[in-house]
């Protein structure tokens, strides 16, 4: 046990940057699938046939190709025709185009939950179009949307781990070079995923706390109780989200 | 093998047998893992509902544990810890777990779901509490998580690539395998790609279309 400890010490000085890598790829990723699933959703329920059809295909595409198969092939295939991209890249892109494709459907199912009422009222008001968006239908869908959101996030740091595969030197190398050194699987993946679990704890906190900013922001929050803050919500689970009505 | 162009319909044809024979066992490990977490997430739901806080603490860390860490470390931790265990068993069990912590949610969701008169029902008519629950909330709570059910065997599926990990030859891995013999991953790994979209996307949309007769 000591000897173990004595190679944790030993390997803290890598666990920084292997950690800033994780991190790299789950916000990078996060901020792209935020884009992604901003210009896709909002894509997907224009009237015009000619970016809601396109929208679609690559809402469909991205959800419907497994992850692994994308970040490989990304990696693997797509220099082949010339296009040859950091491994970081690759893994941002991956999880960004992936993750996306997901929350385009959290992002259009929080716009079309928002009451009709709110957009005839924004027009009565005679509100452009961005306006309109900017101001009046995308503050209520957001606080409806991060909940779901936060699930996705996770999902996107648990799928981050890939990288390793791919070459990256993120937690999961770090993992597995403690579990080398040690040769104890045990401490070094029990290490490992507990590592996972606070920064997955962490971004879940931030999380909250956006959601409970957007609320008040609304007018609708309380100041939220601590237990609010640092408890875990169970949440809806991400693959439920286009239920409605049904469950929850 | 065409040298000028980078597709080649020969190297596609050539690697297809093995990668249906991969896309089975990709199968096979979201059935049987599905099946664990339909049974598992059941269970962990209704030890939630225990009155005593002793219980619902630890499992609740337990399940945000689980639920919270990457499946892939997950994976090779479980198979690098039980080297006597086959490691497809070692696959479906951690897949099977993983998601019976997503389960117990729909379980948990599909069971609050349930209107209080049933509950106040069945006391009225003296059923004993076994019988409650057998008869009266979970069959109403089950019917309430089936497209969840779905949701999650549709993501299982694309998830079982995480397999390759532990050596399990599933569908990628096949693909993987072929490409490190023939230094050819392009047809393989689109190809596989595809075969995904294939089964996954009809699968979704009938999903989606029990989502609305069932909401």
């Amino acid at each position: 046990m000591s000897d173990d400890l004595q190679a944790l010490i030993d390997s803290l000085p890598d666990l920084g940057g292997a950690v800033l890598v994780t991190l790299q790829m789950t916000l990078g990723g996060a901020v792209l699938a935020m884009l992604v699933a901003l210009v896709l959703g909002f894509g997907s329920r224009t009237r015009s046939l000619w970016v809601r059809g396109p929208s679609r295909v690559v809402i469909e595409f991205f959800r419907g190709t497994s992850l692994v198969v994308q970040i490989f092939w990304l990696f693997y295939v797509l220099p082949v025709f010339g296009f040859k991209m950091e491994a970081l890249a690759v893994a941002i892109v991956a999880l960004g185009l992936n993750y996306g494709a997901y929350a385009a459907e959290v992002v259009r199912g929080s716009v079309e939950s928002v009451p009709t009422g709110q957009w005839e009222a924004a027009t009565a008001l005679n509100l452009g179009p961005f306006h309109k968006i900017r101001r009046v239908i995308f503050p209520q869908a957001w606080a409806l949307m991060i909940p779901q959101l936060a699930n996705l996030l996770i999902q996107l740091l648990k799928g981050s781990a890939l990288a390793f595969y791919i070459t990256l030197h993120d937690l999961y190398w770090w993992i597995d070079e403690l579990q080398r050194d040690t040769r104890d699987t045990f401490f070094s993946y029990g290490c490992g995923l507990v590592l996972y679990f606070v920064i997955a704890y962490v971004l879940t906190w931030g999380m909250n706390w956006l959601e409970e900013r957007a609320k008040r922001r609304l007018g609708r929050g309380t100041r939220p109780r601590l237990r609010d803050v640092f408890g875990l919500k169970p949440g809806v689970p991400t693959e439920v989200v286009r239920v409605k009505g049904g469950v929850a | 093998m065409n040298e000028d162009s980078i597709w080649s319909w020969e190297t596609a044809w050539d690697v297809l047998p093995q990668l249906l024979r991969g896309l089975v066992v990709t199968i096979e490990a979201t059935v049987v893992g599905m099946v664990i977490a339909s049974i598992l997430g059941l269970f962990i739901a209704l030890a939630m509902r225990t009155p005593t806080r002793w219980v619902r603490g630890p499992l609740r860390l337990v399940v945000d544990f689980i639920r919270m860490t990457p499946l892939l470390v997950q994976l090779v931790f479980a198979w690098l810890l039980l080297v006597d265990i086959p490691p497809l068993v070692i696959g479906f069990s951690v897949l099977g777990v993983h998601y019976a912590t997503y389960m117990s949610e729909v379980y948990r969701a599909g069971i609050e779901a349930v209107p209080k008169g049933q509950w106040e029902a069945a006391i009225a008519l003296n059923l004993p509490r076994a019988r409650t629950w057998r008869a009266v909330v979970l069959p109403q709570a089950i019917r309430n998580t089936l497209p969840g059910l779905g949701n999650y065997a549709v993501s299982m599926f694309k998830e079982t690539p995480f397999l390759f990990a532990i050596t399990v030859v599933e569908m990628y891995q096949a693909a993987q395998q072929y490409g490190a013999l023939n230094f050819s991953y392009i047809e393989p790994l689109t190809l596989v790609g595809l075969l995904f979209l294939l089964v996954s996307y009809p699968t979704s949309l009938l999903v989606r279309k029990m989502e609305t007769r069932l909401a």
